[in-house]
């Protein structure tokens, strides 16, 4: 294993030196001046110096924004800045869970919220399942004494790098009328299919194709874990004779066990926040067939004739609760992972 | 095909071939033809015509039909393997259709004109890689501005993250200073933070700054990344203590410990940091697409998603356009594949 660990550190420090040598330059100026702050104000102040620009940046684009989220959502009016914007109190909340039926979307007065929230819902049931059953397969067939097993993992693992758009025109060329699949069938006798037209096929397709996209990120975790089984174990069952499925099951299975709830809960927060592949391959469509909170919200905020800010950051904050949620749920799996 | 070969008599034990092992490769051979095949059919489709495109049922390769220049005519025409009356065949280029007749002459000796009728002519058809969909798009479409700005946008806000970042790192691994676990604190608060829940007040902070549909709305908000932070901290709490110490000894400042001695001996998990963020910068979609609404401010991102919508019937462009999209993410893998799945394997991110 020794070489094959630093050879990939060598290409990876060409890289970041290939990005390094213009910074070298730029440095060499802030050496003087920053020299000289420091005989201003101490070594030990310097921590301040360095920790700075970081803070500035995420107290601009991320702690500023999460309270101004808050008072988008209870203001109203078409104006951006919160100047501009009368207080409503808990209105545009009110608009968005005003339904006649949570189960019935149309009966909402902000249907498309509701349509978002169920098929995001569903989408996400069947994204996930797929997803850590596919990943689980796979992880454990690259875990058998095969041949070639780097070739094969990069095979599973490339799409995880590709653009969200890439992915969905790829597929979209695939999937279209006179596409590649439709030949495949017509060519075995079958009937051309509009994959991306029939409201329940699309919802198969968008699941797929996020699968298909980032399943070989989840099987690396479980690889990893896999990998990290004691090889003892295994023999010992191979003594006794036991049976394979049953060495799955009292074996690799429990101690899969923290690695699948780490897959499961990252799979859920990055499926409660599909956007952009569903978004390039149907549009939200057919209809709102695969319309998505996410959409919803860019759409409200940016898409539409009329920018409605308080309703898009009111539903913010309600999937941003969802996310909090899920993000305890993964910390305290981790925990238990830390403990096991 | 030795890897073939290879393939098919690997077993777990001499002699011993469980159906397991045979379930297992015919998986991987499915999952080669399921992850490799629509992107090899991207690839092979970008490369024809627009006419070739629209063939059903699709031939595999990119083919066209063969033209040959005649004597006597300004364009080039068409050729033709016609069916003759007497059951003889020969190639025939095409001069014009008449309803269902057509006006064929031999290329050979172009004086006689033959008439056909159509149904007994089948194209003469070669393998040809039609170029113009890659050439074309560069002249006629903004596509050169937008690989600019994706190429600017990767690589400026590649190195503000592994400035400021490395930087953040340096101060909480190294020094011990008040308010420093609130600090802690909040990097990991930032972590559960997506840009998903904060769109709107993102672009009002962007829009309050003058930047919007400038490149910079699209590199600043992203560039404080609390995994980085974590990454580079995590790994520059593990540099000796000591040759900080003896650098201070030596009357070194505090910035030039940072730069010419951490950030050289952290360089592996810089290398991690940079190829992430390249990859995030470069497939980035719905931040870029909610703040640039101006085509010449386009990523290729956002331009590539404006041309699948205005250009539905030109699938030509769109589909060379997105192989030039994937190409930079195709190099990376290739060089750096063993280092990214190293990577995500330690760190557990993407």
């Amino acid at each position: 294993m020794a070489p094959a660990e630093t050879k990939p550190r060598r290409e990876g420090a060409v890289a970041a030196g290939l990005l390094a040598a213009p910074l070298a330059l730029l440095m060499r100026l802030v050496d003087g001046p920053m020299g000289a702050l420091q005989r201003l104000i101490g070594e030990r102040r310097m921590a301040y110096v360095f920790i700075l620009p970081n803070l500035a940046f995420f107290s601009l684009f991320v702690f500023l924004p999460l309270i101004i989220n808050v008072i988008f959502s209870v203001t109203g009016g078409a104006g951006l800045f919160p100047s501009e914007r009368p207080f409503v109190g808990a209105q545009q909340y009110g608009y968005l869970f005003d339904c006649g039926s949570f189960l019935d979307p149309s009966s909402c007065r902000e249907d498309h919220f509701w349509r978002g929230v169920s098929n995001t819902a569903r989408f996400t049931l069947f994204q996930v399942t797929a997803m850590v059953l596919f990943s689980l397969l796979t992880a454990i067939v690259l875990n058998m004494k095969i041949r070639a097993r780097g070739f094969f993992r990069a095979v599973y693992f490339f799409p995880v790098l590709l653009s969200p758009v890439v992915v969905a025109l790829t597929w979209k060329w695939i999937l279209q009328r006179d596409g590649l699949l439709n030949a495949a069938i017509t060519s075995i006798g079958g009937e051309r299919i509009l994959f991306l037209v029939d409201p329940s096929w699309a919802m198969f397709w968008i699941v797929f194709v996020s699968v298909w996209a980032h399943m070989g990120f989840y099987t690396l975790i479980l690889l990893a874990g896999l990998q990290a089984i004691p090889a003892d174990l295994y023999e010992a069952a191979e003594m006794d004779a036991t049976p394979r499925w049953r060495v799955f099951w009292r074996i690799t299975l429990p101690l899969l066990w923290p690695n699948m709830i780490v897959v499961i809960v990252l799979a859920l927060i990055k499926g409660v926040q599909t956007f952009d592949e569903v978004f390039v391959l149907t549009g939200g469509g057919p209809g709102t067939a695969t319309l998505m909170i996410v959409h919803y919200i860019y759409e409200t905020a940016f898409a539409n004739q009329v920018q409605n800010f308080g309703l898009a950051a009111a539903a913010s904050v309600v999937l941003g609760v969802v996310l909090f949620a899920l993000t305890l749920a993964q910390l305290a799996a981790s925990r238990r992972k830390g403990a096991a | 095909m030795s890897l073939v070969t290879k393939l098919a008599t690997a077993r777990r034990k001499p002699g011993r071939w469980h159906w397991t092992d045979i379930a297992a490769y015919a998986y991987l051979a499915l999952g080669v033809v399921l992850m490799f095949g629509p992107v090899l059919w991207l690839g092979m489709s970008s490369f024809k015509t627009q006419a070739g495109l629209l063939e059903f049922p699709p031939s595999l390769l990119p083919m066209s039909q063969k033209e040959v220049a005649v004597p006597g005519q300004s364009q080039k025409l068409p050729l033709f393997e016609v069916e003759m009356p007497d059951g003889s065949k020969r190639v025939l280029a095409q001069v014009r259709r008449i309803g269902i007749q057509a006006q064929m002459v031999d290329p050979e000796k172009s004086g006689e004109t033959i008439r056909v009728p159509i149904d007994k002519r089948t194209p003469v058809r070669e393998f040809k890689l039609a170029t113009e969909n890659y050439t074309e798009p560069l002249e006629r479409f903004a596509f050169t501005r937008f690989l600019w700005n994706s190429v600017f946008v990767t690589l400026v806000a590649t190195i503000i993250t592994l400035i400021i970042n490395s930087m953040a790192a340096y101060a909480l691994s190294i020094y011990e200073f008040r308010g420093k676990t609130a600090v802690m604190l909040m990097v990991i608060g930032t972590l559960m933070i997506p840009i998903t829940i904060i769109l709107v007040p993102v672009y009002l902070v962007v829009t309050k700054l003058g930047l919007v549909n400038s490149l910079w709305a699209v590199i600043l908000p992203g560039a404080a990344t609390p995994t980085g932070v974590f990454l580079l901290r995590q790994y520059m709490l593990t540099l000796p203590r000591d040759l900080i110490e003896a650098a201070r000894m030596d009357k070194a400042s505090e910035w030039q410990i940072y730069w010419r001695i951490v950030m050289p001996l952290a360089m592996p998990a810089l290398a991690v940091l940079a190829i992430f963020s390249i990859m995030w910068r470069w497939n980035e979609f719905l931040w870029p697409l909610a703040v640039l609404t101006k085509t010449e401010s386009y990523t290729l991102q956002i331009g590539l998603n404006a041309f699948q919508g205005e250009l539905q019937t030109q699938w030509h462009y769109l589909l060379a356009m997105t192989v030039v999209t994937l190409l930079p993410v195709a190099l990376v893998f290739v060089f750096l594949q063993r280092f990214i799945t190293t990577g995500i394997a330690n760190t557990g991110m993407k």
